[in-house]
């Protein structure tokens, strides 16, 4: 597709028309600040005020035990490698959570390595001890961590969502999908959840009327097409169950993974285009954060300007990510000073993108 | 450097919503300077995009599609410094226990060996160091152009050429006819910091003044030295001090036209008395970039120094008016002294790759822009 195929797709997204795949794909070439405009149009259809959204959240990375081994991850620890393995304790949790509902936080986001000897039992308690005790809302576990709970209770997915719902559990995180291939999760993380199940997970989840977040992993080993193939089934599922609340592109940091000196980081070219082509593809779904944790503050905080309208998690507590060196962590009152820098307002939200406060 | 899209056509932006600056926009299309109202509008504006988007295309209209960046070595022959500029985290009073002056042979043997992988040019900026004699900086440039003539020399900012001729008793024409004898091929355009004389006040008391920086670089522009322009911005500066600051570069560039660069630098605060500052946010740093692009009007080249940047933001600010990324050898310790976040150096490979994934075209030049490599678009 030449310039005026790619001048012809922006105007048609300006436009508010559904773009298809090759269209997207050609937007790859688009003009960057071109793109991002239309982005940024196509951002204010869904959220027309300046607002800038952000929760305060907590990952609780209860156990890095792992038995999925993903080329990706230096966060694992193989079971029965005692040195710097962990699990924590219920209590230990239940402090975590204590030291977040302190400073005004909602969102609670346990997840951990595939432990092989964890039982449904062991979470459904877990979480009805949390919600005894705490106001906060459970936005916990990701498709390949239900899959295993599936495996190690030899009980349908479904009813193992059920089980956990029943336990308290409200949403579903987004992660493990990386890129919805197969050929792509083949070559990064063998082991782990097929993108077909991924997709059959989410929507069991939404079937039980509960939300869910979609995110992408990029910057490994796919192609450009593989990334709006990736969109493609998002969006194809959201058209159907209408679940998800958000969709959180993010790259790979490859740093100590075993990609480390095989894959580049992506660049902040790359991360800014592919943020604006999901906003431009991705027509029915509302909320798109923008990837400061692993882009930088600076880079993060431009995101606003290409379609994203929230800045995520003012992470209290993340270990997955930190492990690769390259996580950064946010004070409230440093996201407040980025997004006001921006020009936007910010605003505490809750899991369901509502308002809690804004900071006028 | 030749330029591959140079042309005056009319400039089409067809997703730009103008926001209150359509007039802006349009003079920017006619290619007419802008005011300092203008200026002052565009820096205040929150419309990113829009400023990158215009800041962009005059890019490519003067400069084309390459993007230079040079391999060089930076070298700070002393901290040993009178002054106390709260900005600094580098510098150390003369009988503080860290002060250093490096002997010449040391300094010559990291030349020799970054000689050895390839460069070509050295950047020398030191504190201001009563103690040392002229001579030690006729030698220092002398030997390295013995070692090769090739070797491009680019040292002391007009801070330090002031300097000179005071501690030396000699004027400043004498001071740069006497350093480029020995072979000085530029100055570098630090000290400007903020001409503004109340941000002086408060954050390089003693430093010499806004006016005084612009008369010293005046003399060197008349003897044929050319030299970079720069601004520390993102302290205790205004909006209105910002383009004062570009309004007074953009007038001596129209007298003398020997400017060949324009280098923002963001404040790194760490470190130093005005650590409660805070860092740069991308917004202002692609604001300042963008609109010193669309403001200097006679100026070739921007510069943003990837050394003081983190590396996925270097790519962006390609964007946003910028078609220089720097030097890429570097040993330089006045912006990591205050936190610089990125690696002392980038490889020449990782910075081409950088420039190519932008869909620019990397060259590697000096700082006359003398072009010393080019890279095809694809490996």
């Amino acid at each position: 597709m030449g310039t005026n195929g790619v001048a012809h797709v922006l105007q048609k997204a300006y436009d508010g028309k559904r773009i298809e795949q090759s269209e997207a794909l050609s937007l790859y070439e688009a003009n960057l600040l071109e793109l991002g405009m239309v982005a940024d149009h196509c951002r204010r259809r869904f959220h027309p005020e300046d607002v800038v959204t952000f929760i305060i959240d907590r990952n609780i990375n209860y156990t890095n035990v792992c038995i999925t081994y993903c080329k990706f991850c230096t966060f694992y620890r193989p079971p029965g490698e005692a040195e710097g393995s962990w699990f924590y304790t219920n209590d230990e949790i239940f402090q975590k959570i204590e030291e977040l509902v302190k400073i005004g936080g909602t969102q609670v986001l346990l997840q951990g390595g595939h432990h092989p000897k964890i039982t449904l039992e062991y979470y459904t308690t877990l979480l009805r001890e949390i919600k005894k005790r705490f106001p906060v809302h459970l936005h916990s576990f990701s498709a390949p961590e239900i899959e295993h709970l599936s495996r190690v209770s030899h009980k349908p997915i479904r009813d193992v969502l059920i089980a956990l719902r029943e336990a308290g559990l409200n949403s579903v995180p987004g992660g493990g999908a990386e890129i919805l291939v197969d050929r792509v999760k083949k070559a990064i993380s063998p082991l782990k959840t097929t993108s077909e199940k991924w997709l059959e997970i989410h929507e069991t989840v939404h079937s039980l009327g509960m939300r869910s977040t979609a995110t992408m992993m990029f910057g490994t080993v796919e192609t450009e097409e593989e990334r709006i193939l990736h969109f493609e089934k998002i969006r194809k599922l959201q058209d159907k169950t209408g679940g998800f609340t958000a969709f959180i592109p993010w790259s790979f940091c490859p740093g100590k993974t075993e990609l480390e000196g095989k894959i580049e980081p992506a660049g902040g070219e790359d991360y800014l285009r592919t943020l604006a082509i999901s906003r431009i593809y991705l027509d029915n779904i509302s909320n798109i954060p923008t990837g400061w944790v692993t882009e930088g503050y600076k880079v993060g905080q431009v995101g606003l300007s290409f379609g994203a309208n929230d800045f995520g998690g003012i992470l209290m507590e993340e270990k997955v990510i930190s492990a690769t060196g390259t996580a950064y962590t946010m004070a409230i009152e440093q996201a407040l000073s980025l997004i006001r820098r921006a020009g936007k307002i910010p605003a505490q939200r809750n899991t369901m993108y509502e308002i809690l406060r804004t900071f006028v | 450097m030749t330029s591959s899209n140079v042309g005056t056509s009319k400039l089409d932006f067809p997703f730009i919503q103008s926001n209150g600056l359509s007039d802006i926009v349009e003079k920017v299309t006619e290619g007419e300077r802008l005011t300092f109202e203008e200026g002052v509008r565009l820096m205040t504006s929150p419309d990113l995009l829009l400023l990158g988007r215009l800041a962009d295309a005059l890019r490519q209209r003067k400069v084309g599609e390459e993007v230079c960046f040079s391999m060089n070595i930076n070298i700070n022959p002393t901290n040993a410094c009178v002054l106390r500029c709260k900005f600094c985290a580098f510098y150390r009073p003369l009988d503080h226990p860290e002060a250093y002056t490096e002997r010449l042979e040391d300094i010559l043997g990291r030349i020799r060996h970054a000689h050895s992988h390839g460069v070509r040019e050295a950047h020398i900026v030191g504190g201001l160091n009563p103690k040392i004699p002229f001579s030690y900086f006729l030698e220092l440039i002398q030997r390295i152009k013995a070692f090769d003539p090739d070797i491009h020399v680019k040292a002391f900012t007009a801070v330090e050429i002031d300097f000179f001729a005071r501690v030396y008793k000699i004027s400043v024409e004498k001071v740069l006819q006497d350093l480029r004898a020995a072979g000085l091929d530029s100055l570098p355009g630090g000290g400007a910091e903020v001409f503004s004389p109340r941000v002086r006040e408060l954050v390089c008391k003693g430093k010499i003044s806004g006016k005084r920086w612009l008369e010293v670089i005046e003399v060197a522009h008349r003897l044929g030295i050319s030299s970079t322009a720069t601004m520390l911005y993102g302290h205790v500066e205004t909006i209105e001090e910002r383009i004062d600051h570009l309004s007074q570069l953009r007038d001596l560039q129209d007298k003398t036209g020997k400017f060949t660069c324009f280098v923002p630098l963001p404040f790194h605060p760490e470190n130093t008395p005005l650590a409660h500052l805070g860092y740069t946010c991308g917004f202002d740093d692609l604001k300042v970039y963008a609109v010193s692009r669309l403001f200097l009007d006679n100026f070739t080249h921007l510069k943003g120094l990837w050394n003081y940047l983190d590396e996925k933001f270097a790519q962006v600010i390609l964007h946003f008016g910028v078609d220089d990324l720097g030097g890429t050898f570097v040993e330089e310790r006045i912006a990591h002294a205050a936190g610089a976040k990125t690696p002392q150096s980038l490889s020449r490979e990782r910075i081409i790759e950088i420039i190519r994934k932008a869909k620019r075209l990397p060259i590697e030049t000096d700082s006359s822009y003398k072009v010393r490599r080019r890279w095809e678009q694809t490996a």
